[in-house]
């Protein structure tokens, strides 16, 4: 009966979204007042329900209940715990029940905690949150039921696919579509204001922890999925700019715009429909990738089983939406009154300079991964990777960071470049020094230099508005920018250094024989089988020694899965401060040889410890606001407790 | 008040406005400009083998070849870990070269996407292979090559048995 329960909180769910949206809209036109109270606790229980649905999902998938075609199709009762459990959403359909549950939840805390909205405004944005909550629980209630039974039963599960039995599965999805997903908050925030015309300071400083929460998750999925497609996939890369990769990257450029103009918004009143835009954009994005992936449309290294069908069922949702969002917006931008003005440099400026090429980039990203759709219309199959979205998408990241490091020491509505100019003297002699050692090492490609240099002038230029301040007081925003910013450069200079520097061996050696990887010298010692819960596996010991250090041992595997039969390389990863070594064993070799790939890739942890400081930045930031509205709405009930008092 | 008739240039709000709009759309239009110019230079362009036999890429083109290994084709060099074999689709065959580790399911017979160059001397230098990653996964050219070209191909490669 169990599975008929999450149904029912499904279209429970579904039909609340129903009432959230007619009583949020007659609400906002104006008729039923007596509507407007129930909307707030609808988005609450609605959010309520999809939650109880998804775990529900959960415990089948904990129980192997093979009556449930999806647990049939995707679980095996011999698979460990955690793996049955991230299974729950390893799938398209039980993927799309977890999109929708943050969809859901996201909606049920605006509703429980977004104070400071006008009342009118709040009820358009969770009609809103409604509005787009339907179009995917009809897609899931039509086309992806995950509760759908199996009659009879199977006697045993297809498994899942063994490159997914990794605890990545565990934190990477759940992580990202919280941010994805979350995003969609903007995107009825967007529509709120639009629909009420209330866009101000005040719409950004409510919309600003919301974005600022999804932008953090995002940042931490897509960090956390580059490491894991890192180490599981056996190819040492971190970034293949595929589609599906390209997919969560275009939500977060958007979302990063759109923070930092709502910042602007929030403290200076400008760029008021640009945010409105960047707000229906962002989410918009989420929802393309979301198209992208589950339809199956493009061939990605990340696919998994999919069922191109279902995607004309999305594209139609995406037309709906995105085509209302713009619609909406181009009838009401023109009647959003202009913000405040500000002089040619100031930090409005530079903000605005930022969220121009970041629409750029986006721009380029969104092109290239489309771009084998519109080609393949006239029959040419094409595929678009790192010769296009590198050298492009440098042509604008790279002023880009320019402007990061001159920005943040400007002031608001008007500054000079004079007054700028002596700090960011230091910045540009780390550029300078970043070169010429550089240029003494030699080797490095065109845009590794570049981008090493100014990951160096960006590290110096990132902590430069900290000088002359009382570190203890310095607000916990300004401190998450500082340490975003210095994030960006760490992610930066740790690509260039990887792709400039990274030795690669392959070799086919025998037992006993040893091989030079860079600074490394690595003797294969024995290959043995090992086995597993659901598999068996080939694993080779070898000894590492880094120059004349001590040596360390490391394990490889290749994998056998039975259910389903597939085969993998597990890399064996040895971390030092300066790098890593990555090593797989691949097949036996005639003459009793095994092939050994091996990598060793200097300064490569860079790349996602960069990415964990952008998303400390982000928390810091988040705290810090946080904190300070909850300050404000303490010292503003004082105020009014005391004049009652004096009353 | 002067202080924001200074800041503002002594523009009026919707002239800022504009100004903003024009720069905005001015960079995304270079960004969409240099996007068409670099895909029409940097795509790589999928090949069957009679389309490459026929018309060749440039040697410094990155493409992709899809089709299926000729049976008895797979030799595995003295180094242990380059590998040549032959990629055809019934109608003609193109030799490769790669050095790595294959895929699992790379096996005489079934379909492969090699990702790399076409070498003067005809031969292809493919640094990656794509085969089928399982059974539920295939890459789309494999799948469409499956659906469209079997039988042909069937033909075509039972001929050389």
């Amino acid at each position: 009966m169990i599975a008929e329960l999450g149904l029912a909180a499904l279209w429970l769910a579904a039909a609340l979204a129903v009432l959230q949206l007619v009583a949020g809209a007659t609400a906002v036109a104006g008729k039923g007042k007596g509507l407007s109270g129930v909307v707030r606790p609808v988005a609450v229980v609605q959010g309520l329900f999809i939650l109880l649905s998804f775990l529900v999902l959960i415990v089948l998938f904990a129980r192997t209940d093979l009556s449930v075609k999806l647990v049939a199709l995707s679980s095996h009762s011999a698979k460990p715990f955690i793996f049955k459990i991230a299974g729950a959403w390893g799938n398209h359909e039980g993927s799309m029940l977890l999109w929708v549950m943050v969809m859901g939840l996201a909606g049920a805390f605006v509703a429980l905690f977004e104070r400071r909205l006008p009342e009118r405004t709040m009820l358009a944005t969770l009609a809103g949150q409604a509005f787009v909550s339907l179009g995917f629980y009809a897609f899931l209630l039509a086309s992806s039921n995950p509760f759908e039974r199996l009659n009879p039963a199977a006697v045993e599960g297809n498994g899942l696919n063994p490159l997914l039995q990794d605890i990545g599965l565990a934190f990477h999805p759940p992580t990202l579509y919280l941010g994805y997903v979350g995003l969609s908050v903007a995107f009825s925030f967007a529509i709120g204001a639009l629909v009420t015309r209330e866009v101000g300071p005040a719409f950004a400083k409510a919309m600003r922890p919301w974005v600022l929460g999804a932008w953090i998750f995002l940042t931490i999925g897509i960090t956390a999925g580059s490491y894991w497609a890192y180490y599981e996939l056996g190819w040492g890369g971190w970034w293949f700019w595929d589609p599906v990769e390209n997919a969560s990257l275009m939500p977060w450029l958007a979302a990063t715009a759109l923070l930092h103009s709502a910042s602007v918004l929030a403290s200076r009143d400008a760029l008021r429909t640009w945010t409105v835009m960047l707000g229906v954009v962002a989410f918009s994005m989420s929802m393309v990738g979301t198209f992208l992936v589950r339809s199956g449309i493009l061939t990605s290294v990340h696919a998994f089983a999919v069922d191109p069908e279902r995607g004309t069922f999305i594209l139609v949702l995406l037309a709906i939406y995105i085509g209302g969002a713009l619609t909406l917006f181009g009838l009401r931008a023109t009647t959003v009154a202009e913000g405040k003005q500000f002089n040619t440099v100031s930090r409005e400026s530079a903000l605005v300079i930022n969220n121009v090429l970041l629409s750029a980039i986006l721009a380029i990203v969104l092109f290239g991964t489309l771009y084998p759709l519109v080609t393949e219309a006239f029959d040419t199959k094409v595929s678009v990777g790192p010769p296009y979205f590198n050298p492009v998408g440098a042509i604008f990241f790279f002023p880009m960071l320019l402007v990061l490091m001159v920005g943040p020491l400007l002031r608001w509505r008007t500054d000079s470049l004079g007054r700028v100019s002596k700090p960011l003297i230091f910045a540009g002699l780390a550029v300078l020094a970043a070169m010429i050692a550089l240029l003494i090492k030699g080797g490095a490609g065109l845009l590794p230099f570049i981008g090493m240099a100014l990951a160096a002038g960006l590290a110096i230029a990132s902590v430069l508005p900290l000088r002359g301040r009382n570190l203890r007081r310095t607000p916990l925003a300004t401190w998450g920018m500082v340490v975003a910013h210095l994030g960006v450069a760490v992610t930066l200079f740790g690509m260039g250094c990887e792709t400039a520097y990274k030795v690669e061996k392959l070799e086919a050696v025998k037992v006993g024989e040893s091989t030079q990887v860079g600074p490394w010298q690595v003797t294969l010692k024995a290959v043995s089988p090992v086995a597993g819960p659901n598999w068996t596996a080939l694993e080779a010991a070898m000894g590492a020694r880094y120059g004349d250090g001590p040596e360390y041992t490391i394990t490889p595997q290749s994998r056998n899965f039975w259910t389903p039969p597939q085969q993998t390389a597990e890399s064996a990863l040895l971390t030092r401060w300066n790098g890593q070594l990555y090593a797989v064993i691949g097949g036996e070799a005639d003459g009793g040889r095994w092939q050994l790939r091996l990598w060793w890739k200097p300064f490569v942890t860079l790349i996602w410890l960069g990415g964990l400081l952008i998303a400390l930045g982000g928390t810091l930031a988040l705290v810090g606001r946080v904190a300070s509205d909850i300050r404000r709405g303490i010292a503003r009930v004082k105020i009014a407790e005391r004049k009652e008092g004096m009353a | 008040m002067n202080a924001v008739n200074a800041a503002g240039g002594g523009l009026k709000p919707k002239h800022q406005r504009l100004i903003l709009v024009v720069v905005a759309l001015a960079i995304l239009i270079a960004a969409a400009l240099l996007a068409i110019w670099g895909l029409r230079s940097q795509a790589s362009y999928f090949y069957v083998p009679s389309e490459m036999v026929v018309s060749p890429p440039d040697p410094s083109q990155a493409v992709r070849l899809g089709g299926m290994v000729r049976q008895g084709s797979i030799v595995t060099e003295a180094d242990g870990v380059t590998i040549a074999f032959v990629v055809g689709d019934g109608d003609a065959t193109v030799p490769v070269r790669f050095k790595g580790i294959v895929p699992s399911l790379f096996v005489e017979g079934s379909g492969v996407v090699a990702e790399g160059k076409l070498a003067a001397d005809g031969t292809f230098i493919a640094d990656n292979l794509l085969a089928k990653h399982d059974e539920n996964y295939v890459p789309r050219e494999l799948q469409d090559m499956t659906e469209h070209q079997k039988d042909d191909l069937a033909a075509g490669v039972s001929d050389l048995q």
